[in-house]
């Protein structure tokens, strides 16, 4: 199976649980069984061309330009850690099915799971580095919302903040040394920098590259001292415990070390740091859960201390120690989820975990015991189990090894953490299993079925296999060691045995087991002493850390941002104009290449009315009513400015968005106060001034030196004005941009506009859901209503200019591909038309009489440009090719069909419903309670015969 | 002629910029329309001025305007038409909701990260 859909195949799979959810357990636990099945056998068809020491490749480009592509790679350690994910996946569903109780909603789970199963196979079959980035992230999303499954338990959720918090932070740091890495060697692509070790290891930015990387997989793997996040981790359900944090996501850091080995490793700086963080991390670790009663807590500082003696082994740098790191990841990934999943089994019996509150499960769960105590062994050390075998060749490793020019340092700590490791072991047999039955249980503990203990019966029978047939494990370790070492080191030859003759590693290890067992004894007076033992407690250290970032950003922040609008206006000015300024005086300006034109007295009395009004309404603004008069003026000096300088589409426009802006202002005003106070200082107000004159001299300057200048380059206007007619089919340039070279924009502004209009609606609806309505309803208005709300004159005016103002939108519209006008101008056109009819005879007889409602409108206007752009579709053309041809019906004269016609429509629709539902919503708001809505046209109309009403006056309700 | 669009483009800008340092949302609103007008003649402004030369194409006609920046132009005008509808109808909600118009929050910001400990 090709490597793109192995790494596929969980993702989409991870739809599937939540769509099963409903359908049952068994389904929901089955489906997600399959979808792994399926990645772990399509692995499994690789084996062959792995097994021949041949790299799998899969290649999808996805953003060449950054060098980032889709590159999957698969060889011996890939495929290792890939069956470790898979394969434990397997068992781990199969568990969790029978863990997770009724109340838990499974198909989340699963998801989760998936989509951690996911991330963590893209991690190890990743060749692009920044895809490899990608993927870690995604693991540290999905182990978050993992740990955080039971999201009801306060230690789930803090557990879960601070795994992503660590391990996020780690990530970051990877991603600036991946980042520096790609650039020393040229490629992102890991099968080239693998090649590069001496230009890498040569470089100065070694060191920081490798120092960011490592915090990367320190901080993933749990490294000391980084080890705290993961005890906490442990409030998630056993089968993540078994999973993430035994067997998976915390190989991922150790993962990237054994794959960036052949460039990272051997140089001083890499034994130095890693060795060091690898030894402290196994002793700290053997020695803390040694001491731990939570039976999880035990496992988990166990695990951080195999993690810490796997990184001390590919700290060495050595070939022997690669392998048997490599050989150690197998053996504890097998035995640590088998006691996992046995500690899962005794707190879903026993309902505790506590091993002081346990003890003589020996004979209550015998299976159980018969599992968990194999597994203890091993991980103890006891030969015949795997566990010894990867432990003598650490401990052979470490006996070779020096550190700090201490050659007893290394073999002394590795014996010493050894001994630790060996005391915890037993003290989970023996105080969990072994010594009297007790009669206090929370729950009368006994055998689950078979469903929860097969899995890790089944990581035992492996546990035992490889003890007694290490020859059994040996090709295939020395296969993914192969491509560890990825050329730079020649393979071991040592075959892995179980008797090695009286050598050094043997005499450390009989000193572990005998010290362990010593330890045991004597394991009461030592807990009193370790409790007794001032230490620091990794968790509050965290927090005050996190508490101290967090108050440094309230302190950084809330003076910056507090609230108030005209500060940020004001900065964001001064910003800009200051930063305009530092080009002004640093950047060199060439000689004007155009003349200026000259200005008759037309254009100078228009410019003085233009500048007059906004002076006016700068000095008068308070006064709001006169302030929308005059800023209606600026607007139509502005469009008659468009038609002076040979725009006369713009002209229109601006023009018809004028009307309908100023109807809009007026609306809000209605009610909003009539006056603005004065609150301001004087020093405020010559402030703002200041602010306010810098802004306007700053685009004086710049828009008076580019008009003087021809453009750098020549715009790209000329291909529009050369292919207008002949591509295009119009004669109206600006037109045929919109509707045919640049409709792929105008599709994206019709729908900004029509969202813009829905949401006002959306907060009309809101407003009027709320404690607003009652207000709205019983408002006073502040001015004298008008006796004629609907004055005669006024509907009669506006039923005669209807059809008249129709027929010039439709005829506006109809012309626009050759002449100015256009689906916009007529769609403004048109909706000034029905506004009248609002303004006129009032709400609700208008919308009595809407045959469509706006947001129909809105919709299909944005549905015809959308389908007219996919019919280009069916002539193999791309989207929204437009095409045209001409017609003659008699009598008419020869006139142009183009599908761009169409798309206009759509535009035309598109701008009548938004300008119309934004204006409907906001007189929505000005509807009482108390105002009869009247049924006909205006209030007084001769033709009508009035029967004296009970109430005569309430139409003139506030006159 | 290019000093007077030059200059009328400073003047927009800096009553815009003005009002929009008021501390009521009414003024704020007409202060980003005036900067709105300001920034639609700029991008208009950048195809050089033409006068008495549309883009509409003729055979006896050689120069024409500028079509690109109309183009842009004429939907920036629409789009902010549109913008300006929703400005208007957040501050006449907050207007409404509170029976206060001012633009800046007095409380100051709400300190979102005071209850990260738990």
């Amino acid at each position: 199976m090709s490597l793109l859909f192995i790494v596929a195949l969980p993702f989409f799979g991870a739809l599937l649980p939540g769509l099963m959810n409903a359908a049952g357990r068994a389904a929901c636990a089955g489906v997600t069984f399959t979808v792994s099945l399926a990645a772990f056998i399509g692995l499994l068809t690789n084996l062959p061309t792995v097994l021949a020491g041949e790299v799998v490749m899969a290649r999808v480009d996805w953003m060449p330009a950054l060098g980032l592509s889709f590159t999957l790679m698969l060889d011996g350690l890939g495929f290792f850690f890939a069956l470790l994910i898979l394969g434990i996946g397997l068992l781990i569903i199969a568990y969790a099915r029978h863990y997770l109780s009724r109340d838990d909603h499974m198909g989340e789970f699963f998801t989760y799971l998936l989509l951690f199963q996911g991330a963590m196979v893209g991690v190890v079959l990743s060749d692009n580095i920044l895809l490899l980035l990608v993927f870690w992230e995604l693991t540290s999303l999905s182990s978050f919302l993992l740990i955080g499954y039971w999201k009801q338990l306060p230690e789930g959720r803090q557990g879960a903040r601070m795994a992503l918090i660590v391990t996020g932070s780690g990530g970051l740091a990877m991603i600036a040394g991946m980042l520096i890495l790609g650039q020393i060697a040229g490629s992102y692509d890991l099968s080239v920098i693998l090649q590069n070790r001496a230009l890498v290891q040569a470089d100065p930015l070694y060191l920081p590259a490798l120092i960011l990387i490592l915090l990367g997989c320190f901080t993933k793997s749990a490294q000391f001292p980084f080890h705290f996040w993961l005890p906490h981790a442990m409030a998630a359900p056993t089968p993540v415990s078994a999973y993430l944090h035994s067997a998976t996501m915390v190989k991922a850091g150790i993962y990237l070390m054994a794959r960036m080995w052949p460039v990272l490793a051997g140089t001083p700086e890499w034994v130095v740091i890693v060795t060091t963080a690898g030894l402290v991390t196994m002793v700290l670790g053997a020695v803390i859960a040694l001491f731990k009663h939570d039976l999880k807590a035990l496992l988990a500082f166990s695990t951080v201390s195999h993690l810490g003696l796997i990184t001390m082994l590919l700290g060495t740098g050595t070939a022997f120690g690669a392998m048997a790191a490599m050989f150690h990841i197998l053996n504890h990934a097998t035995f640590k989820a088998a006691l996992f999943m046995s500690a899962g089994i005794i707190d879903h019996e026993a309902h505790t975990r506590d091993i002081r509150r346990l003890g003589g499960l020996r004979r209550l769960m015998p299976v159980t015991f018969g599992i968990a105590t194999l597994a203890a062994l091993s991980m103890a050390g006891i030969p015949l189990l795997n566990g010894f075998l990867s432990k003598e060749m650490m401990l052979d490793e470490a006996y070779q090894t020096t550190l700090y020019d201490l050659p007893w340092l290394v073999p002394a700590l590795a014996t010493f953490g050894s001994l630790f490791s060996a005391a915890y072991c037993f003290r989970l047999i023996g105080h969990v299993f072994l010594g009297p039955v007790r009669d206090d249980y929370p729950a009368r503990p006994h055998d689950p079925n078979p469903g929860m203990w097969l899995p890790p019966a089944l990581l035992v029978v492996l546990v035992v296999a490889i003890g007694v047939a290490p020859f059994l494990a040996e090709p295939f370790v020395k296969l993914v060691t192969a491509s560890v070492l990825g050329g730079e080191a020649v393979v071991p030859q040592a075959h892995f045995k179980i008797w090695h003759g009286l050598v050094p590693a043997l005499y450390m290890s009989v000193i572990a087991v005998a010290g362990g067992l010593l330890m045991l004894a004597l394991f009461n007076p030592a807990l009193r002493l370790w409790d007794a033992a001032p230490r620091p407690e990794a968790k509050v250290i965290f927090e005050a850390i996190v508490e101290a970032a967090a108050r440094l950003s309230r302190a950084l922040i809330l003076p910056l941002h507090d609230g108030a609008f005209t500060r940020y206006a004001a900065i964001g000015t001064v910003a800009i104009v200051a930063a305009g300024f530092h080009a002004w005086t640093t950047g060199t300006l060439g000689p004007p290449t155009r003349s200026p034109q000259p200005a008759g007295p037309v254009t100078i009395a228009g410019w003085a009315m233009l500048v007059a009004a906004v002076g006016g309404l700068v000095l008068m603004h308070r006064n709001r009513l006169l302030a929308l008069m005059l800023i209606g003026i600026v607007g139509l000096m502005v469009s008659i400015g468009f038609v002076f300088f040979s725009a006369p589409d713009l002209a229109m426009t601006q023009f018809t968005v004028e009307v309908v802006t100023i109807i809009l202002l007026l609306l809000a005003l209605n009610f909003l106060p009539n006056r603005t106070p004065v609150e301001s200082t004087v020093l405020r107000r010559v402030r703002d001034a200041g602010v306010a004159v810098a802004g306007g001299l700053a685009t004086f300057g710049l828009t008076y030196h580019y008009l003087l200048r021809d453009p750098v380059r020549t715009p790209i206007s000329e291909f529009h004005l050369a292919n207008s007619y002949e591509g295009g089919g119009g004669s109206n340039v600006v037109n045929v941009i919109l509707v045919d070279f640049r409709g792929f924009d105008t599709y994206g502004e019709i729908i900004v506009l029509g969202i813009a209009a829905l949401l006002i609606y959306a907060l009309t609806e809101t407003l009027l859901r709320g404690p607003v309505r009652a207000r709205l309803l019983n408002r006073e208005p502040d001015q004298p209503r008008a006796g004629d709300v609907h004055p005669m004159m006024m509907v009669v005016l506006t039923r005669v200019i209807m059809p008249v103002v129709l027929l010039v939108g439709f005829y506006i519209f109809w012309r626009g591909h050759n002449e100015p006008g256009g689906g916009f101008i007529a769609g403004l056109v048109v909706s000034i038309a029905v506004v009248m009819q609002y303004m006129a005879s009032g709400f609700s007889w208008t919308s009595a009489r809407l045959r469509y409602p706006y947001h129909g409108v809105i919709g299909s206007g944005v549905l015809t440009a959308g389908l007219t752009g996919i019919g280009s579709w069916f002539v193999g053309k791309p989207f929204l090719t437009s095409d045209f041809t001409y017609v003659r019906i008699p009598p008419f004269q020869k006139f142009e069909l183009a599908t761009a016609l169409l798309f206009d429509l759509g535009v035309f629709l598109a701008v009548v419903g938004a300008v119309m539902l934004s204006l409907e919503s906001f007189s929505r708001l000005a509807r009482r309670a108390h105002m009869p809505e009247s049924e006909y046209p205006m209030d007084i109309d001769p033709s009508r015969v009035i029967l004296p009403p009970p109430e005569a006056g309430s139409v003139r309700e506030g006159a | 002629m290019e000093l007077l669009v030059a200059s009328a483009i400073g003047i927009l800008t800096a009553g815009g910029i003005y009002l929009m340092l008021r501390l009521r949302t009414f003024p704020v609103i007409l202060g980003i329309s005036l900067l709105t007008y300001a920034v639609n003649v700029f991008l208009f402004a950048s195809g050089r001025l033409t006068v008495g030369a549309a883009p509409i194409l003729r055979d006896d006609v050689s120069g024409y305007a500028d079509p690109l920046p109309q183009a842009l132009v004429l939907t920036a005008i629409v789009i902010s038409f549109g913008m300006t509808a929703v400005v208007v109808m957040i501050g006449l909600g907050a207007f409404l909701g509170s029976e206060d118009d001012h633009v800046d929050d007095p409380k100051g910001p709400v300190d979102d990260l005071a209850g990260g400990g738990s």
